[in-house]
């Protein structure tokens, strides 16, 4: 059974916003599709008692003091940046027909 | 050759000391060696041989006028020292062997930066990797790849193959990676070198371009065990701005390396783990493992058998939690706020158009995959059979190591289970590509401390030796570590790296 099809993929390629061309859809399909075959033997062993790890050390949540520390300034903020405009970053249109 | 550049850093630093020689003397042989070799290997991406230098100068300067300051100098001070192009510098770019980055330059430090600046050590540049540290060969890196010293045909590992081809090579004595699956060690083992991947928190990561955050971990490069000892507790200890950074440093490790170099290892016992040997490991790999076994035991250690019969499932737990954590730690660039923004070519001129562009130019194959993939596995309807039953297998790795340690001080594998194979092996096998991680990942899912050692020659290529430590007891496998290297070059008369061959510069046209 094929886990992933060419439309699942289409479908993560619009959640992940990366363009892909139809050949690179049907080799990424066929690579995930082998590897996700490889990979899903995890849930043989994953029965329902097993606690889930999200982290290797655990750590209580760390708060530091509310006060202000090192900031960047405004240049160095932009300078990586690439369109700005008055001290802000510049974007297209957020939406379509605006 | 330059002398000079064939000190360890550690002989280095007491040459600088005694006054014998200078850093900028030092700086500059290996600036020399850069310029001889690196149009071959292709370690580095960026050299940085003006700061370098006066670095080198300064602490020159503070030496040669004595009293509290030149006391008061690190240890390290003057030894150059080369950084994977993951971490984050001012005055140097920082690429991550994207084209995402081409050029980008970080407005701030990474913690392990501010140390080694605090310290006076010169860097002498930033080193190439596979794209987002995403690899086992450094092929996909997207500034050409990195060649094995040893045989330029060859991969020099990966992620980290620039850190330790520089080292292997005499381009630097010391070097910094990053390890999220190997990717210190594995380098380590087809290049003859030593790399350790310190116990998760123990090294902060602030600073260096997150993958796969909880398991990520800065860690030191280097010829030497004690070199490597030296560097782990110059640039460990906790960092506020790091949240997942331990509470307090680890100590001891440079006097573990050189309790163990004295050779003593009575009442150690070393545990040889049954999955981690036999089917799948090239024979000449398993028998200088088996090799380096017996010295341990004549050595006093008392070697027992282990099973940890989870770590089957390791890989496959990994290649599902590391692309969703990849997922999630990429979506930043966008070509919004920094890196690259490409246009689309035709059609509505969008945000989320030009984001679509832009991801499909910046990256390359091996992140697309991960990123998909880790989409997928966190996607609704697939999370609890994927990243959920990831998660409880990191539980099982965790317990498989809890009760190895109830058995053994320190654990033992090789580190990768085959020598260096050839560029272009795997190109068209991903899954191939991800096998040679096999021994090194459960170390990062549990969070434990794993260091590499050379373990001398097979087909004449090098083969590492790793040891694993409970998590805090870093100074376990430096202790081990620095035995095993001590017994060997016992053996040999020599060490491993002093083997590998002159490189041979016109064999290999020079990369743009």
């Amino acid at each position: 059974m094929s886990a992933i099809s060419r439309e699942d993929v289409v479908h993560l390629a619009h959640l992940a916003h990366i363009e892909m061309s139809d050949a690179e859809l049907d080799k990424m399909t066929g690579e995930l599709d082998a590897i996700v075959g490889a990979i899903a033997s995890v849930s043989e062993v994953a029965a329902s008692d097993v606690p889930a790890t999200s982290h290797p050390i655990p750590l209580t949540n760390v708060l530091r003091e509310d006060t202000v520390g090192q900031t960047l300034s405004i240049e160095e903020v932009l300078l990586n940046a690439p369109d700005s405009d008055s001290d802000r970053f510049k974007v297209p249109a957020i939406l379509d027909g605006e | 050759m330059n002398e000079l550049i064939k000190l360890s850093a550690t002989e280095l630093a007491a040459k600088l000391r005694a006054g014998e020689v200078t850093s900028v003397e030092a700086v500059q042989a290996h600036l020399d060696r850069i310029a001889e070799v690196d149009g071959t290997l292709n370690a580095f991406l960026h050299v940085n041989a003006k700061e370098a230098l006066a670095v080198a100068a300064e602490v020159d300067a503070i030496r040669a006028a004595g009293g509290a300051g030149a006391e008061a100098l690190h240890p390290l001070a003057g030894v150059p020292i080369a950084i994977k192009d993951l971490i984050v510098t001012k005055g140097q770019p920082t690429t991550a062997a994207s084209k995402m980055l081409e050029g980008w330059m970080s407005p701030y430090d990474a913690t392990v930066i501010e140390k080694i600046r605090a310290a006076k050590l010169p860097m002498l540049g930033k080193t190439n990797l596979d794209e987002f540290a995403m690899g086992s060969s450094t092929e996909h890196s997207a500034y050409g790849v990195t060649r094995n010293p040893w045989d330029l045909n060859r991969i020099p590992g990966g992620s980290g193959g620039g850190s330790a081809a520089a080292v292997a090579s005499f381009e630097a004595p010391l070097a910094l990676g990053t390890d999220t699956g190997g990717s210190i060690r594995q380098p380590g083992a087809v290049t003859g070198t030593v790399g350790v991947k310190p116990t998760y928190g123990a090294v902060s990561r602030y600073g260096a371009i997150a993958m796969a955050s909880s398991l990520d971990q800065i860690g030191p490069v280097s010829r030497t065990v004690l070199d490597s000892a030296y560097l782990q507790e110059l640039i460990g200890g906790h960092d506020p701005k790091d949240s997942t950074s331990l509470p307090n440093a680890l100590e001891g490790l440079v006097a573990a390396a050189e309790s163990g170099a004295a050779g003593d290892l009575e009442g150690l016992r070393i545990g040889v783990i049954k999955e981690l040997t036999g089917e799948g490991y090239q024979e000449g790999v398993q028998a200088r493992f088996n090799e380096s076994l017996e010295l341990l035991k004549a050595a006093g250690a008392e070697i027992v058998e282990v099973s940890c019969p989870n770590f089957k499932y390791a890989l496959g737990a990994y290649y599902l939690i590391m692309p969703s954590e990849v997922s999630s730690n990429l979506a930043k660039f966008d070509g919004v706020r920094y890196g690259k923004r490409v246009l689309p070519e035709d059609g509505p001129m969008t945000i989320e158009r030009v984001m679509g562009a832009t991801r499909a130019a910046g990256f390359g194959d091996e992140v697309k995959r991960r990123i998909i993939l880790g989409t997928y596995a966190l996607s609704a309807g697939y999370y609890d059979a994927y990243y959920g039953s990831a998660q409880k297998v990191r539980t099982l790795i965790q317990r498989d190591f809890a009760a190895a340690f109830e058995q053994a001080d320190v654990l033992v594998s090789p580190t990768a289970p085959t020598v260096a194979f050839e560029l272009g092996a795997n190109d068209n096998d991903p899954l191939a590509m991800y096998l040679n991680d096999v021994a090194t990942i459960p170390a990062n899912l549990a969070g434990v401390p794993g260091i590499t050692v050379p373990g001398g020659l097979s087909e004449n290529l090098p083969v590492g030796i790793q040891f694993l430590a409970p998590a805090y007891e870093d100074a376990r496998l430096y202790r081990a570590g620095a035995a095993l290297e001590a017994l060997l070059e016992k053996q040999w008369g020599h060490s491993l790296i002093s083997q590998a061959p002159a490189i041979d510069t016109a064999s290999i046209a020079q990369e743009a």
